[in-house]
């Protein structure tokens, strides 16, 4: 600077200390709330809203019984919370024998500790995968016993939470790597594999899940042999697996469509065999792009299972449902069904919690 | 040489093709010769003739008259006629509330946005069938006997029998009348084709106007009002408490998920475009209105063909409240004659012609809407 020793009149020579940004400009709350006509329609429509909620409110907490023995003192009014209470264990583990219930407990806890070990992308791998196979096997191993030691249970025992939770995770587990060749099936050049793939994904999306699960509890022991025989909780799994592995399909097929053409058309040059550029190419970078809407299908998916309560089969839904029919409660069926949805509120949002977090972190190393 | 074979890539398509056709083919086989098998060895006969038999089975509530002493195949037009109105219901009412959630979830108004977040997010997070069976419960142990309805407006009468509504009979020209109506549809169609547009907007109220004239003289309807008559309501319609917890359930859950939908085709929209219709002078319903909401109608439609796809298979749901539509006729007939085969195969066949036909109504439409690049 001092070398060039410019002095024309209008060039700044000092250099101006920095300057505090303008001050947002904050709406005052009132004129937010009721600054024109729309604005105090919408305030007045929500606290009238509010209003007509007070006696929901009055219901569900102020005049709710929470604890109590004896099931006489829920009648007066009141949510009769007592009874969830009572009949917590029942309604997170059905019929599953008591003394028995520990294992259900630490099969959760092993799911639990498996998720919180998935969450971060930094540990996903292969050996994640060997992880989980491990871990499911461990699961099903404690549910079912008959080895070391452990009591023998039947599938028509289990119940509750355990079961709603098993058939989201395995639905998804297992019809994942359907899913993946459904979703390269439909698009590939070849007209057989895309025909068929495309048949069977628009078919079971065409379908509504209900129908799916009549065929499996209906007709599929038709379609096997009678030798086979798949209890009624397999068969609503296979239903399951087959509804997730349509739908997440979708999802991968569009993250197969994002990526482009120079990727495959790279590895070509280079001499990858087509299905090594498939696994090791093309595959990671559709499934990482996809994440956020396959966390999407897991939420469909972790709500779906309660519909497995129509063709008979003890989840969570149908020991709430149970829970209540007791007679010696006053019916609690309201209190029942919104600890249950309490409880499925809690799982959708973890997982979309999560989603958003994953987003954001994909999007960060997008751009780096 | 084997080997070479494999390396020629059109060979191995081709057998890879082949081994794969081959797979579907005998799985096929394989499922039809056990099925064949398995019904033999239960001596049950599959065929479609049942249909023609007496059902035998009441049906409770349906649009079209059912008697038990219809036949089978009737149930199931009965069946397949309660879910296309509960379906047609609600995607209606749903797609209102829903434009309306998400305008006011993109209100500036914090209060109003803030709950209508919450309600989305309460609604949307918790499955269908649980909420289902929440209105239900609500409906049928809280709700008080008929003598003690509630009475929000006149003519309205909410009680353990369900919901009473004044009922709008139609003369006997109904037939006439909706011939007419639908004679002067096309002709409009027609119209706005060959006319300009500003005769266009002119006819359209006359002939909007000369329809209620014809409505009024032609069809003279009557209306009755549901009136206490001993334990029990006479007159007026009656929506059974399983009509009016599906209604609910099904229109809240629906209505949050297209206002998502909405609301997202409406964020989709670039900030210029608000900007500029602020600048033209425009106010904010008409940037609103004329400008945001017929852009994002190009975004929004095929996410909510999909949504009202769901809806129309979520309506199965109502099996769980014991609402008679296709899901549950389809279940009796299985209890009462075994025929399951046929009453499953009839149930994917229907739900299969729906979603093909929205879909390609959707497809025409979306096509219709489609941005016209010059």
């Amino acid at each position: 600077m001092t070398s060039l020793s410019i002095s024309h009149a209008h060039v700044a020579t000092d250099i101006l200390p920095a300057r505090q940004a303008p001050p947002i400009k904050r709406m005052p709350l009132l004129k937010m709330l009721f600054g024109d006509i729309l604005s105090a329609a919408l305030t007045t429509g929500a606290l009238m809203t509010i209003l007509a909620l007070m006696p929901a409110v009055q219901w569900g907490l102020v005049d709710a019984t929470w604890t109590t023995a004896d099931p006489a003192a829920c009648r007066d009014g009141g949510a009769c919370w007592a009874f969830v209470g009572a009949k917590l264990r029942f309604i997170l583990f059905g019929l599953y024998p008591p003394e028995a219930q520990w294992r259900p407990m630490i099969m959760m806890g092993l799911m639990v500790g498996m998720v919180l070990v998935s969450l971060s992308p930094a540990l996903w791998g292969r050996k994640l995968v060997i992880a989980w196979q491990v871990a499911v096997a461990m699961m099903l191993t404690l549910m079912w016993g008959g080895v070391a030691g452990l009591s023998f249970v039947p599938t028509s025992q289990w119940g509750g939470l355990p079961v709603t939770l098993l058939l989201a995770l395995l639905s998804l587990g297992c019809g994942f790597p359907f899913a993946v060749f459904l979703a390269l099936g439909r698009r590939s050049s070849l007209p057989i594999p895309s025909v068929l793939s495309v048949g069977l994904i628009e078919t079971v999306r065409g379908l509504p899940l209900v129908g799916l699960l009549f065929v499996a509890s209906i007709l599929l022991p038709l379609l096997l042999p009678p030798t086979w025989t798949i209890d009624k909780l397999g068969r609503t799994f296979a239903a399951l697996t087959v509804f997730a592995a349509a739908y997440l399909a979708e999802v991968i097929r569009g993250g197969l469509q994002a990526i482009p053409a120079g990727q495959i058309e790279a590895a070509k040059a280079l001499g990858i065999p087509h299905w090594k550029a498939i696994q090791h190419i093309v595959m990671p970078q559709a499934i990482q792009k996809v994440i956020p809407p396959l966390t999407n299908t897991a939420i469909v998916m972790v709500k779906n299972t309660s519909l497995v309560m129509i063709v008979g089969v003890f989840d969570m839904l149908s020991a709430g449902r149970s829970a209540a029919m007791d007679p010696t409660w006053p019916a609690p069926y309201r209190e029942a069904y919104l600890f249950v949805g309490l409880i499925y509120f809690a799982l959708c949002v973890a997982i979309s919690y999560y989603a958003r977090w994953l987003e954001l972190r994909v999007k960060a190393k997008d751009y780096r | 040489m084997l080997f070479a074979l494999w390396d020629n890539r059109r060979i191995r398509n081709n057998v890879i093709q082949v081994l794969l056709f081959a797979g579907f083919a005998g799985l096929l086989f394989w499922l039809w010769s056990n099925t064949a098998a398995n019904l033999a060895a239960r001596g049950i006969r599959v065929g479609f003739d049942y249909l023609n038999r007496q059902a035998n089975f009441p049906i409770s509530e349906s649009v079209l008259p059912y008697d038990p002493s219809d036949t089978f195949g009737w149930a199931y037009v009965i069946g397949v006629t309660n879910t296309a109105v509960i379906s047609l219901t609600a995607i209606i009412i749903s797609t209102f509330i829903g434009l309306v959630i998400a305008l006011v979830r993109l209100s500036n108004n914090p209060l109003a946005s803030k709950m209508a977040a919450l309600f989305v997010g309460v609604i949307r997070n918790m499955p269908l069938i649980v909420q289902l069976l929440f209105w239900y419960a609500l409906a049928t142990t809280v709700l008080p006997a008929p003598r003690l309805a509630f009475n929000p407006l006149p003519g309205f009468y909410l009680s353990l029998r369900g919901l009473y509504v004044p009922a709008i009979s139609l003369g006997p020209q109904a037939g006439p009348f909706a011939a007419a109506c639908l004679a002067v549809l096309i002709a409009a169609v027609i119209m706005r084709r060959l006319a300009p547009i500003s005769a266009w907007s002119l006819s359209k109220w006359v002939l909007l106007g000369g329809l209620a004239v014809a409505a009024v003289v032609l069809l003279r309807p009557s209306v009755s009002f549901p009136e206490l008559k001993g334990f029990n309501f006479i007159g007026g319609l009656r929506l059974s408490p399983e009509f009016a917890a599906l209604m609910l359930g099904l229109v809240l859950y629906t209505s949050v998920f297209i206002s998502e939908v909405i609301r997202g085709g409406i964020e989709a929209v670039s900030r210029g475009q608000w900007e500029a219709g602020r600048a033209l002078g425009l106010s904010e319903r008409h940037v609103m209105f004329r400008i945001i909401i017929p852009q994002a109608l190009r975004i929004i439609v095929p996410p909510m063909t999909s949504q009202y796809l769901s809806t129309v298979k979520n309506t199965t749901l109502a099996l769980a409240v014991g609402y008679p539509e296709l899901g549950l006729v389809v279940g009796t007939v299985i209890n009462q004659t075994g025929q399951a085969i046929e009453s499953i195969s009839i149930l994917l066949a229907v739900f299969l012609t729906i979603s093909i036909a929205v879909s390609m109504f959707m497809n025409w439409y979306n096509a219709h809407v489609a941005l016209v690049t010059r």
